[in-house]
C-alpha cells in the first residue's frame, strides 16, 4: 500500500482511578490501519480493547497518546460511526428512524431520509419491518438494524464493539456473512472488537492480539484468505483451524492471567 | 386479535361498575339495606336526575373539573421541568433531592388551612393544594425516568453527533416518557382525593361540597350522587390518560 494509513493510533494509554490506586487499562497501543482495511482486535476480558474503540469514537479521552483519522475528500462526512453491542438501538424509534438517525442529525429532510434508507433496508431484508419498533424484532434483526445505521451514516471509519456477541451461533454466522457482503461493497475501514477467534479470522485482514491488563499489543497476525469470503466455507478450510489454534495459543496465557486478576 | 382483546378489556372496565349497581338495587329492594343510610340506586338516580335538570350538578362538576385541570397542569408542567433538570444535572439533584424528600411525604391536604391563609377562601387554595400534590410526584417520577436512561443511548447520541435540542427531544424526553406518564397517572388519583377533601371543608361548590353539604342536611341520595359522579370522573380521567399513553408511547404497546 502506497497510500497513507487511514487510522494512526500512537502509543495510546488509558488509566483509571486515583493516584494511589491507579489501574492501567491500556498501555503503549500503537497501530496503523490502511484505508479499506478490516482489522479485528481480540483479547481477554478487561484488556482495554473496548477502551481503544471508545477513544477512537471520541467517547473517552486517552491518558496518553493519540488516535488520528485521516480526513477524506468529503468533509461533510462523519469521522466515525460505531456499532454497539446489543441494546444500542433507540426503543422509541421505528426501524427506519433508527437507521436514518445520522441523517436526521445532519438535518436531512424526512422524505429524503426515507428515500435513502429504504433501499438499504431492502438490501438487508428488513424493508417490510421498517415501521416496527426494536422490541418487535429478533436479536439478529436488531443487530442488522444497528449495522445499517452505521453504514447509512457513511463515516470515514466504522467501529464495531462485539456487535454479534449476544447472538446464537447460526444467527452470528448469517450476520457475519451479511456484514462482509455490505462491507465489500463499501470499501470502508473497519476496527472490530470480538471475543471470537473464529469471527476475527473470518472477517479481518489483520488480527491484533492483546495481552491481559495492562492491555498491550502482543502480536499482529495477517489473515490472507482471498476475498470475497464465505464464512461457512472458510470454516471448513483446514488452514482456518490451524490458524485458530495458533491464535488461541497466543491468547491462552493472557486469558489465564486475566482470570487470575479477576479472582484476586 | 390483539385489538379485540383490548376492546374487551375496555368494555369490562366500563361494565363492572354497572353490574355492581344492579346487584345493589336488588339487595336494597329485598330490604337487606336500611334506605335511610344507603338508598337504592333508583332513588339515587332520581336525585341525580333532579340535580341534573336544575343545573346544580353541572355547576358542581364544572367547579371540580376546573380546579382539577388547572391544579393538575400547574403541578405537572413545572414538575416535569424540575424533574428533567434534576435528572440531567447531578448538582441540581444534590441540592433539590433533600428538599423534595422532605416535602413529598407531607399530606398536602394538611397544608390546606395554611394555603387558605395565603391564597384566600376561593378557588386559589384548592387549585394550589391539588398542584402541590401533583408537583412532587411528578418531580420524583420524571427525575427517575431521566436518571434511569441507559447510558448507551447517550453514547449512541454522541457518536452520531446529536446536537443538544435534538438530544433532548429525540432521546431524553421519549426515553423518560413512560416513567413520566406513570407518575402522572398516580398523580391524577391523588389529586382527586385531595380535591374532594378540600371541597368538603372549604368550598361553596364542587363535588366534594355537594357530598358534604348533603350529608349535613341528611339528603343522603344527593350525597350518593356526588360519590358516584366523582367515581365516574375518576374512571374517565384514568381512561383518558390510558389513551394518552397509547398515543404518546406507541413503542410500549403490546
Amino acid at each position: 500500500m502506497s497510500s497513507p494509513p487511514k487510522i494512526v493510533i500512537d502509543r495510546l494509554g488509558k488509566s483509571f482511578g486515583e493516584d494511589g490506586k491507579r489501574t492501567v487499562a491500556l498501555q503503549d497501543f500503537t497501530l496503523s490501519v490502511d484505508d479499506g482495511e478490516f482489522v479485528c482486535i481480540v483479547g481477554p476480558s478487561g484488556c482495554g480493547k473496548t477502551t481503544v474503540l471508545r477513544i477512537a469514537a471520541g467517547l473517552e479521552t486517552p491518558s496518553a497518546g493519540s488516535v488520528a483519522i485521516a480526513p477524506g475528500a468529503d468533509r461533510g462526512r462523519p469521522q466515525n460511526a460505531m456499532v454497539f453491542q446489543e441494546h444500542g438501538l433507540f426503543p422509541w424509534m421505528t426501524v427506519v428512524d433508527n437507521v436514518a438517525y445520522s441523517l436526521e442529525m445532519r438535518g436531512v429532510a424526512k422524505r429524503e431520509r426515507r428515500e435513502r434508507v429504504m433501499p438499504f433496508l431492502d438490501k438487508i431484508g428488513l424493508a417490510r419491518f421498517h415501521k416496527h419498533y426494536p422490541r418487535q424484532l429478533s436479536g439478529g434483526m436488531r443487530q442488522r438494524v444497528s449495522l445499517a445505521r452505521a453504514f447509512v451514516a457513511d463515516p470515514e471509519i466504522l467501529l464495531m464493539d462485539e456487535p454479534f456477541a449476544a447472538l446464537d451461533a447460526q444467527n452470528k454466522l448469517i450476520l457475519q456473512e451479511e456484514l462482509l457482503r455490505i462491507w465489500e461493497g463499501s470499501a470502508k475501514t473497519v476496527l472490530f472488537i470480538t471475543h471470537g477467534i473464529d469471527e476475527a479470522i473470518a472477517l479481518s485482514d489483520r488480527i491484533v492480539v492483546m495481552t491481559a491488563q495492562p492491555g498491550r499489543i502482543k502480536e499482529i497476525v495477517p489473515i490472507d484468505f482471498p476475498r470475497p469470503r464465505s464464512v461457512a466455507e472458510l470454516r471448513a478450510d483446514p488452514r482456518f483451524g490451524a490458524m485458530e489454534l495458533s491464535i488461541w495459543r497466543m491468547l491462552e496465557d493472557e486469558v489465564r492471567t486475566a482470570r487470575r486478576q479477576a479472582e484476586a | 386479535m390483539k385489538i379485540k382483546r383490548a376492546n374487551k378489556e375496555r368494555a369490562l372496565t366500563i361494565l363492572s361498575p354497572a353490574v355492581a349497581l344492579v346487584l345493589w338495587q336488588l339487595v336494597s329492594d329485598a330490604g337487606y339495606i336500611d334506605q335511610r343510610y344507603v338508598p337504592s340506586p333508583v332513588s339515587i338516580a332520581q336525585a341525580g336526575y333532579d340535580l341534573a335538570v336544575s343545573g346544580e350538578l353541572a355547576l358542581h362538576i364544572g367547579a371540580s373539573l376546573r380546579r382539577l385541570v388547572i391544579g393538575f397542569v400547574l403541578g405537572a408542567v413545572p414538575g416535569v421541568f424540575i424533574g428533567m433538570v434534576m435528572g440531567l444535572n447531578r448538582w441540581v439533584r444534590a441540592v433539590l433531592d433533600p428538599l423534595v424528600a422532605a416535602l413529598y411525604p407531607i399530606p398536602k391536604i394538611a397544608l390546606l388551612p395554611l394555603l387558605m391563609l395565603v391564597f384566600g377562601l376561593g378557588d386559589g387554595s384548592k387549585v394550589v393544594v391539588v398542584a402541590m400534590s401533583v408537583l412532587f410526584l411528578t418531580i420524583i417520577n420524571t427525575t427517575v425516568g431521566v436518571v434511569q436512561l441507559d447510558k448507551i443511548y447517550f453514547d449512541v447520541a454522541r457518536n452520531y453527533g446529536t446536537p443538544w435540542p435534538k438530544l433532548f427531544l429525540r432521546v431524553i424526553l421519549p426515553g423518560a416518557l413512560p416513567t413520566i406518564l406513570a407518575g402522572l397517572r398516580i398523580s391524577l388519583g391523588v389529586s382527586l382525593v385531595v380535591l374532594v377533601g378540600a371541597e368538603f371543608v372549604a368550598a361553596q361548590s364542587g363535588i366534594g361540597y355537594l357530598i358534604w353539604s348533603s350529608w349535613q342536611t341528611l339528603m343522603v341520595e344527593r350525597m350518593f350522587v356526588g360519590i358516584i359522579v366523582i367515581t365516574i370522573l375518576g374512571v374517565l380521567s384514568t381512561l383518558f390518560l390510558h389513551e394518552c399513553e397509547r398515543l404518546l408511547i406507541p413503542w410500549r404497546r403490546d
